[in-house]
């Protein structure tokens, strides 16, 4: 009997999608599954896992407030100050730099962003550790400061590895602005300044969006960054979650904490999604 | 703002130069230049746990990154002849591989992987016929299945992106003119995304080079050169690790310029059709 033409085309259909569909399925679905079970198991003697069905792991986020404390706070003042430097530079390159050099100019903003995380990390431990900048003041008579393993060396890690995810977002919205929108308003009489605040930043207000989400949401997950620059001091629901797995054992725990960190980043991204929604007009938002 | 734009360029190099320029330095201090020494190259290039490492990261890079440029194209063009529901369900399964941190797509894959580990084992030791009974554990395979995850979202995000905008009219026009779907496929609609997979192999090749938080749960015994790093910066900083930082750096740009000369390439490639039609 002969295949029909509808039945071939969903067997084609499913070839092309059905590797990628097990791939998800067996190391997304099923492994999330998995952190969700646990995280109503009870720890088991020697570490790791054992069946249960108890709220208790949840009842005690409470031992990790500091970690929950840090995240929720430098991850949005980390994004805002991204935010806050992005914003001029990114309107720089899309409206007054040249346009012979935007792309350039552009390319080298992206391009650190591109680059390894880890080492543009270390760069900034070395730069902040005994031998760097504390150094260099001591011998100008500065004195004795100690600039790694605090909560602003994160802060400046954070600043330093995100910006360019800020301002590439932003660049994009101010660069598909309408030029003749802005002579509109100058030549109806609107200073710069009011052109401004009533033109161009609520239309650039969909790339704002995108970045502020966008860096927040990868910086709640943040590892490396408190780990290198906060030196164990200042740490984050990520190095919570090294600790319980990799050092502790205590799968149970450090699962309910992984589900709590999946709940924060998806309420964040609704969130955000909600506000670029009213915002723009449109469900249309680019947050990826 | 001009000199504002300047001084984020500094920021954003300095660092990074300050690395490049002490890796070179033919010293151990970590403050003061003494004079210009390329020994730091040689002593990591003959270390031969870091070259262990780099040569894990290279297999995991290149492995993960083909499979999912392979899948993730596949699943790019398959995708579109989904039913809106099942669409839907995909997409949010693709958003939750980038979304989801990476830190707890490690955790998942280690608890669900030891797990499964410690259930297949004793079974496939019980029905083993030799003496000495395979052992499924972590290692090389657990990582490519984890970065294959987010690479391959990446790769479908990226081909898609190329197919929505390859006009349908000359797929049409292909096919009007008796061409197989196979023929379109070879002639017309490959020709055209290949760029992007090739851009999306080689992102996803330094996504998974330059990952350390996924590998680091899943590696099991294994070390990948970002965890031979990190361990070598926990255990303090020398010179060699400059050295090691500075090809890492090299490494991932080089990549990542040959990613965005074929995106670009991609754009003077479909202006030359239009001109040639």
């Amino acid at each position: 009997m002969a295949v029909s033409a509808e039945n071939k085309r969903r067997l084609v259909t499913a070839a092309l999608v059905g590797p990628a569909a097990v791939w998800l399925f067996t190391f997304l679905v099923l492994p999330f599954t998995a952190v969700v079970i646990f995280a109503f198991g009870e720890r088991a003697p020697e570490g790791g896992y054992q069946p249960a069905f108890t709220l208790a792991q949840f009842a005690n986020l409470g031992a990790r407030s500091a970690a929950f404390a840090n995240t929720l706070t430098l991850a949005p003042i980390g994004a805002l100050a991204c935010l806050l430097i992005a914003y001029p530079v990114a309107y720089y390159l899309a409206i007054k730099a040249d346009q012979k050099y935007r792309m350039f100019l552009i390319s080298l903003i992206v391009i650190p962003f591109w680059t390894s995380m880890l080492v543009r990390t270390y760069a900034w431990m070395y730069l902040l550790g005994a031998r760097g900048i504390p150094h260099l003041l001591e011998l100008a008579g500065i004195g004795d400061v100690r600039l790694l393993n605090t909560p602003g060396a994160v802060l400046l890690g954070i600043v330093y590895g995100y910006l360019p995810l800020m301002i590439l977002p932003i660049y994009v919205s101010l660069e598909k602005l309408d030029r003749r929108l802005l002579d509109a308003s100058a030549d109806l009489g609107a200073s710069p300044l009011s052109t401004f605040f009533g033109v161009t930043l609520p239309l650039s207000l969909p790339g704002v969006m995108t970045g502020v989400s966008l860096v927040t949401i990868l910086l709640l997950g943040e590892y490396l960054i408190p780990q290198l620059l906060g030196g164990g001091k200042v740490f984050f629901i990520g190095n919570a979650l090294v600790d319980l797995f990799l050092q502790s054992r205590n799968w149970p725990f450090g699962s309910a904490i992984a589900v709590t960190l999946v709940v924060v980043v998806v309420a964040v991204l609704l969130v955000a999604m909600r506000i670029a929604w009213r915002v723009s007009g449109t469900r249309q938002v680019d947050l990826i | 703002m001009r000199a504002l734009v300047f001084a984020l360029y500094v920021f954003l190099y300095a660092p990074i130069a300050l690395v490049v320029l002490f890796s070179f330095n033919s010293g151990r201090n970590a403050s003061e230049l003494v004079g210009f020494s390329t020994q730091w190259y040689g002593r990591a290039l003959s270390n031969p746990f870091l070259m262990d490492a780099l040569e894990t990261s290279l297999i995991v890079a290149f492995t993960s990154a083909s499979l999912a440029a392979i899948f993730g194209t596949m699943a790019a063009i398959g995708l579109e002849r989904l039913g809106q529901r099942t669409r839907a369900v995909f997409d949010g399964l693709l958003s939750a591989a980038i979304v989801v941190p990476g830190v707890v797509i490690g955790i998942a894959t280690l608890v669900a992987l030891v797990e499964l580990f410690s259930f297949l084992n004793p079974a496939i030791a019980a029905v083993w016929p030799g003496t000495d009974p395979p052992k499924l554990g972590l290692g090389y395979g657990s990582i490519v299945a984890a970065h294959g995850l987010f690479t391959m979202a990446l790769v479908t995000m990226i081909v898609r992106a190329r197919l929505a905008s390859l006009g349908r009219d000359i797929v049409e026009a292909s096919s009007d003119l008796y061409a197989t779907p196979l023929t379109t496929f070879r002639e017309i609609v490959l020709p055209q995304i290949s760029p992007s997979i090739a851009a999306g192999f080689l992102l996803a090749f330094t996504f998974s080079f330059d990952d350390f938080i996924i590998a680091f749960f899943v590696a099991g015994s294994k070390t990948t050169l970002p965890i031979y790093v990190f361990a070598s910066i926990r255990r303090g900083i020398t010179p060699e690790i400059n050295a090691i930082a500075t090809i890492v750096l090299v490494a991932s740009l080089v990549l990542i310029v040959m990613a965005r000369f074929l995106t670009r390439e991609k754009k003077l490639k479909s202006g030359d059709q239009v001109q040639k039609a």
